[in-house]
């Protein structure tokens, strides 16, 4: 029944849909073991319990994350041969080992500690035990930089040749990692991975300063999550707007595409704020555009020539609808952001951080724009590289793997019914957890492994630290 | 670098890879394929508990499994996986299903009774995928101009679910063994039950799967059966024969460690035979380790990080397994 389908199109879908998927959990996890590696480091340096109790009320809520992350991220891991076979037969001696290093130097990593961190508090004491919790954290920075280099590679290659049959072969590993897009992407992707936890952080706060005002847990992960909102995402805006000149130079015609700029502007280019691109007619229906500003963001001179589409062959260019849509979505977000960083340096400037309903309101629903902001960047990006798999010199047309059409179908369907129950049983275990306010001598998790034979130096901590009963 | 012959170096440690996940999470797999078993309540729990901390970093040898065959030999990537296609598919849904339960079951105590059978049905599911894929490896794979040219069914054959069977009951032989050393009381007797069992069918599999084996193609027949490869097989099965000997004996006087240790020692023999059989090889019926290979600048990048990075990993794995060490749950201090 699934004969007729094009098995690029399903190959596609199915990387599509399972990174969009896997990519919320890191997305949680670098930020939140951040948030972790702080809070224990605060506790540890002033003693104050509310620091300890925020680390046991999130530590619960990443443990569940982290989980879907690991086992959706093996899936990715796996996906490069079954669905790209000859993408991974060509370049996988320039990518592999990226990846490869990832794994020995973040995965294991963070799955080393991981157990100790979750489960050993009071096995190993508190030094050690901060020292895993720093060990995961880093851990998670490591592989996201990693990952980034492969990609950012696949975006703008350097660093290799390609040989007679046709395989990327490395030549300066110092050029295959550190290409041209690779810190604008690192950095823009990390601290969209922040903000994605600070959002969330901050609207857990506010939903339960909304019912209790005077909870010291609330109050105190509300204020730190406003800080991040207001402190980091002007830089975050920054970063991005650095990130989009630099793909302007090296990736014109996305950059074209986010703009809906199908004409070339010789004097100037426009900036359109709304419309329907279309790839078929070559223009953008229903415009609405304000003069020149487009050139002043893309060169930061109000009169500079703008190339359009048409100057590049029609073959090269991607979907441009998805691309222009994704990114005002992203930036959108990323004004609100703004916005609500802005609000609360007001509020605290006033002494109403915790007084303020309609900004906790809006904090609330404000809970899910990191993760809508960092899917919707990555589909800029990715989407935006289209038609090719690396840059300008391998299409993605001819990096499928030679499975039919009713075998990719098949797991396809698969893989959106086990996520969609799987994970949204998981997101939902998420939530109920964060819908319980955080308790003065927040618990432990409840279900520690407790093992006979670990009499070690943190015993004496242990007996202190076993809130669980 | 010049003088190294990178390609087998890092079959070697590729070799090693793999065979770390097996063992390691073998024994993680092998207690989701038995959980079912278990009674639900403490047994359960503290089986859970045995491998709480650590199946997280076993699993993550099958990522650099994966990751160094792409990195060190792209064309065996290439063509393994798009061959087994259904299989690995089947594996990762099952892993997550296994992955999640982890978790979930202590998070949702009304549903715990789903996410077990989810436990056990996902264990069993990716032991039963990973066999089969052995199978289908060691039976030859159809390439033709450096590109898998099968259909995404030419796997299945009665050779592949033998191998497929076996390796769900030595994954349950390591998961039942690992328990005898961890708990203690009913648990541990119901482990040892499960062992002797599980030992028998794991050797009936060894034998199955090494009668065949000389049959699916003559090179296997020479590698085994004629010089020199005959001073490498001859011992094997004697070596077995002693394992299983002292695996039964020491699961009848009580030892709490031996079960576990012979239960490995199984697995080694195993691994060697496969890599008598296959080598040099790397995807049955003639690719070698050396055409699969990526090129010397690729492999020796690597390979400076892994001869610093594996020692360092080992060593923190150790450490995590010693700070959990000891019976699960025996005294709780509570």
């Amino acid at each position: 029944m699934f004969e007729s389908f094009d098995p690029l199109i399903l190959a596609r879908a199915q990387f599509a849909f399972t990174l969009s998927f896997h990519f919320i959990f890191p997305a949680l996890s670098i930020g939140l073991s951040s948030y972790l590696m702080v809070l224990e480091g605060l506790w540890l340096k002033t003693g104050k319990q509310v620091y300890l109790d925020l680390f046991h009320y999130w530590i619960k809520i990443f443990a569940i994350g982290f989980g879907m992350g690991v086992v959706s991220g093996i899936v990715m891991s796996y996906q490069f041969g079954t669905n790209w076979s000859v993408f991974s037969e060509r370049a996988g001696s320039v990518i592999g080992p990226l990846m490869a290093y990832e794994v020995m130097t973040a995965f294991f990593l963070e799955a080393g500690f991981l157990g100790v961190m979750l489960f050993g508090m009071s096995k190993v004491g508190k030094g050690l035990h901060f020292f895993a919790t720093c060990m995961v954290a880093i851990g998670t920075l490591i592989s996201a930089t990693w990952i980034i280099a492969v990609n950012s590679w696949m975006q703008t290659p350097a660093g290799h040749a390609i040989d007679t049959t046709g395989r990327f072969v490395p030549v300066s590993w110092i050029d295959i990692i550190f290409t041209a897009s690779f810190p604008y992407r690192l950095a823009h992707t990390t601290l969209g991975a922040f903000l994605t936890t600070a959002f969330l952080v901050g609207a857990v706060g506010a939903w339960h300063l909304l019912k209790d005002s005077t909870n010291p847990g609330a109050r105190k992960m509300f204020s730190m999550a406003m800080w991040m909102a207001a402190l980091v995402t002007p830089v975050q805006i920054l970063a991005g707007d650095q990130h989009g000149l630099n793909t302007l130079e090296h990736q014109p015609v996305k950059v074209l595409a986010m703009e809906g700029d199908f004409d070339p502007s010789p004097d100037g280019a426009h900036l359109v704020l709304f419309g329907i691109p279309s790839n078929a007619d070559e223009r953008v229906n229903y415009e609405v555009a304000i003069p020149h500003l487009g050139s002043l963001i893309l060169k930061h001179d109000w009169n500079a020539p703008v190339p359009g589409l048409k100057d590049f062959p029609k073959e090269d260019w991607p979907p441009v609808i998805i691309v222009f849509w994704s990114f005002r979505v992203m930036v959108g977000l990323g004004f609100a952001m703004l916005g609500l960083g802005v609000w609360s340096l007001w509020a605290r400037h006033r002494g109403k951080l915790y007084d303020w309903r309609w900004l906790h309101r809006s904090a609330v629903v404000m809970a899910p724009s990191g993760f809508i902001a960092v899917i919707a960047g990555w589909v800029t990006t990715e989407v935006g590289r289209q038609p090719w798999v690396i840059y300008g010199l391998m299409r993605t047309a001819d990096a499928a793997s030679p499975i039919a059409a009713p075998a990719i179908a098949v797991s396809l369907i698969a893989f959106i019914v086990v996520y969609f129950a799987v994970f949204g049983m998981g997101i939902h275990y998420m939530l109920r957890l964060m819908a319980k306010p955080p308790a003065v001598n927040e618990p432990e998790a409840e279900h520690l492994p407790q093992h006979a034979a670990g009499i070690t130096p943190g015993a004496s901590v242990a007996s202190s630290q076993a809130g669980e009963g | 670098m010049a003088a190294l012959d990178l390609p087998l170096i890092w079959a070697g440690i590729i070799g090693f890879a793999i065979f770390a996940y097996v063992v390691m999470d073998g024994f993680d797999l092998g207690i989701g394929i038995l959980f079912h078993t278990l009674p639900p309540g403490k047994e359960r729990d503290h089986a859970m508990n045995s491998i709480a901390p650590v199946w997280d970093g076993n699993e993550t040898w099958l990522v650099l499994g994966g990751g160094g065959l792409l990195a060190a030999f792209p064309l065996a990537y290439a063509i393994i996986l798009p061959a087994t296609y259904p299989l690995i598919i089947a594996m990762l849904l099952g892993l997550v299903f296994r992955g999640v339960a982890f978790e979930f079951r202590w998070r949702d105590p009304a549903h715990q009774p789903m996410w077990d059978k989810a436990f056990t049905a996902g264990s069993l599911i990716a032991a039963l995928s990973q066999g089969i894929i052995l199978g289908a490896v060691l039976q030859g794979i159809h390439v033709e101009n450096d590109a898998y040219a099968g259909g995404w069914l030419d796997w299945l054959s009665p050779f592949s679910l033998l191998t497929g069977a076996a390796l769900v009951c030595a994954y349950a032989l390591l998961g039942s063994t690992w328990l005898v050393w961890k708990t203690e009381g009913a648990g541990q007797d119901r482990a040892r039950r499960n062992a002797i069992l599980l030992g028998v069918l794991t050797l009936a599999g060894m034998g199955a799967v090494s009668l065949a084996t000389p049959f699916l193609s003559i090179d296997y027949w020479y590698r085994w059966f004629e010089m020199p490869g005959l001073i490498l097989t001859a011992p094997v099965p004697l070596l077995v024969a002693a394992c299983a000997l002292v695996l039964f004996t020491s699961l009848k006087n009580g030892s709490e460690r031996l079960p576990f240790l012979m239960a490995l020692a199984l697995f080694v023999l195993c691994f060697a035979g496969l890599g008598i059989s296959i080598y040099p090889n790397i995807v049955p019926p003639n690719i070698t380790i050396w055409q699969a290979a990526a090129p010397d600048s690729s492999l020796a990048f690597m390979l400076v990080g892994a001869v610093v990075i594996v020692p360092l990993i080992l060593a923190y794995s150790a450490w995590a397994y010693w700070v959990f060490r000891g019976k699960v749950g025996a005294h709780g201090y509570h």
